[in-house]
């Protein structure tokens, strides 16, 4: 089933010629609303005018997730407060957390959006769909929950926490379909297994799954254990959420939403557009965003843009899976994670010196994060008391700036490796690729 | 008497007090007692020794982290009843034990003690030994 033929199947051409017509709009739209733009487009020598058709958008000016920072926080808004009806926030590196605020018509596009995901993943209006995802500031919970509500299916806001009596709603109201973090899916699977129940016992038949780096081989396992179809969805806050691509039934790519969202491929150090095939770093522009529509958004993800048609008969194209970031920036149990944001942390606190490093595993298939750091040899002391309270004031600082916990690992000065130039702080020792 | 005891911080991980005793040993210090003090994932050894500032250098020179702190030790008669006359003695006087540890060498025990009040337990002490 296709949710919006009339999109997803668009001819080239007619795509071509929507999505010009949209970033013309656009340009003009942030070109009188943002003075960043503005700003940015005439340092450029730039007009509104200079975009005929969607082939100019390699004259536009790039975003990054420090742009917004800079702007915080509603400074790259477009439309006027009493238009936005929502926000959403997601970590950023130091301080500043990035917020996107969406007007109604930003989130008719997104249940929309994911009205068309869930479809191309087989869910109907006679399905029970449990959406897993954190429900608040992340746009997991709450992107998922209304696209489910959109196709007219229905969804069970089960949120994070309580597997338990997660199991026991999935069995008790006949669920079909859940959207959750694969390692969840994981953990989901074992929690089963634990409560003496297989996967005949639930009748679960399709899994979105996103928010953080998967494999094929996790794909494998999680279809076995759980006995369903599991599907990508990729989407980033900064663009909408979860919808801006979703796997179909070949499980070969993910179709962008591209008449909403137009992805590019480009070179992270030469910032030059790369033709489709190639791998670089993903680059989004929001073609029909009122709410914070940003031109030429650096995802940092790197992949691929795939064309051709595809089984499904959707025309839109796909992208590859997710093969690495072009900065630094972990995944852990879905939330963002910069080390420099660990460091920053560190670096409020005169009992540690500012070396650390960061061991990212999993097991049991649930992300961890340990974190590493020297005690200086001032603040040693020989209470047992006041070393573990140490700690503990790190490891409290360190869940207020992450949003995750870490488990906080005091070292003997010198231990951690010096590196020449700059700092490795990072070992993930997760076998992801 | 009050005496200095070196505290050492260490990792739990394999090899790290032999580390310790090797540096000691290099440098002909001489350990009259120890203890370790430990938690799930670093400890801390504590050490009385022949040379306290030879001691601390010699560590402090090999990266560990070292610092001084005040114990008691005291000798006592290494026969039954003896030392729990001498802890009565400081409950009595509300003096707590943060820690301590002992030997018995020959006819005696050596006690070290790290209390909450290192004056008044020296004085509570003076009037029973």
């Amino acid at each position: 089933m296709i949710w919006n033929p009339n999109k997803e199947c668009m001819s080239r051409d007619e795509m071509h010629a929507l999505q010009s017509k949209r970033l013309q709009k656009l340009v003009t739209y942030v070109y009188h609303n943002v003075p960043f733009y503005r700003n940015k487009m005439q340092a450029m020598d730039l007009s509104p005018e200079d975009i005929r058709s969607i082939d100019d958008i390699v004259k536009l000016p790039f975003t990054t997730k420090q742009d917004l920072r800079d702007n915080y926080p509603y400074g790259l808004q477009a439309a006027p407060a009493s238009e936005i009806v929502r926000v959403h926030a997601s970590s950023g590196t130091t301080g500043n957390p990035t917020i996107v605020g969406y007007t109604r018509k930003d989130l008719a596009v997104w249940s929309e959006v994911m009205a068309r995901c869930l479809t191309a993943y087989g869910v109907t209006r006679d399905d029970t769909f449990s959406v897993a995802y954190g429900y608040g500031l992340f746009t997991g919970g709450l992107g998922a929950h209304y696209g489910v509500e959109n196709l007219g299916a229905t969804v069970i806001p089960t949120s994070t926490g309580n597997t338990e009596k997660h199991i026991r709603l999935i069995r008790d109201l006949k669920v079909s379909g859940i959207a959750c973090t694969p390692s969840y899916a994981l953990y989901l699977a074992e929690t089963l297994d634990k409560l003496g129940l297989s996967k005949e016992d639930i009748g679960l038949r399709i899994g979105a799954f996103g928010a953080e780096p998967w494999t094929e081989n996790m794909r494998k396992e999680i279809e076995e254990r759980l006995g369903l179809k599991g599907y990508n969805i990729y989407g980033l806050s900064e663009i909408m959420g979860p919808g801006v691509s979703y796997e179909c039934q070949e499980q070969n790519g993910s179709h962008i939403c591209e008449d909403h969202f137009y992805p590019e491929i480009i070179n992270p150090e030469t910032l030059e557009q790369l033709p489709r095939g190639q791998q670089g770093e993903l680059v989004f522009t929001t073609l029909t965003k009122e709410g914070m529509p940003l031109l030429r958004y650096r995802t940092k993800d790197l992949c691929t843009l795939m064309e051709g048609e595809c089984p499904c008969g959707r025309t839109a194209v796909r992208m590859g899976r997710i093969v690495g970031r072009s900065d630094d920036m972990l995944i852990i149990r879905g939330i963002n994670v910069f080390p420099s944001q660990v460091e920053s942390v560190i670096l409020t606190m005169p009992e540690f010196e500012p070396q650390y490093m960061l061991i990212v595993d999993r097991v049991n298939n649930l992300d961890t994060l340990q974190v590493q750091v020297e005690v200086r040899r001032d603040f040693f002391s020989d209470d047992i008391g006041r070393m573990l309270d140490m700690k503990k004031r790190l490891s409290d600082k360190l869940k207020s700036v992450l949003s995750i916990s870490a488990d906080v690992k005091l070292m003997e000065p010198n231990s951690i490796e010096r590196s020449q130039g700059k700092g490795k702080h990072v070992i993930d020792n997760r076998k992801l690729n | 008497m009050t005496i200095k005891q070196v505290s050492v911080f260490l990792e739990n991980k394999t090899g790290r007090i032999n580390n310790v005793t090797k540096v000691l040993a290099e440098n002909g210090i001489n350990m009259n007692a120890f203890s370790m003090a430990e938690t799930t994932e670093f400890g801390i050894l504590r050490l009385i020794v022949s040379d306290v500032e030879k001691a601390v250098e010699a560590l402090r020179g090999a990266n560990f982290a070292v610092m001084l702190t005040d114990v008691i030790c005291i000798s006592c008669p290494d026969v039954a009843g003896s030392l729990a006359h001498i802890l009565d003695k400081l409950a009595e006087q509300n003096i707590f034990i943060e820690y301590m540890y002992a030997f018995a060498q020959g006819e005696n025990a050596n006690i070290v003690i790290r209390p909450n009040d290192i004056t008044k337990c020296e004085k509570v002490l003076e009037g029973i030994l």
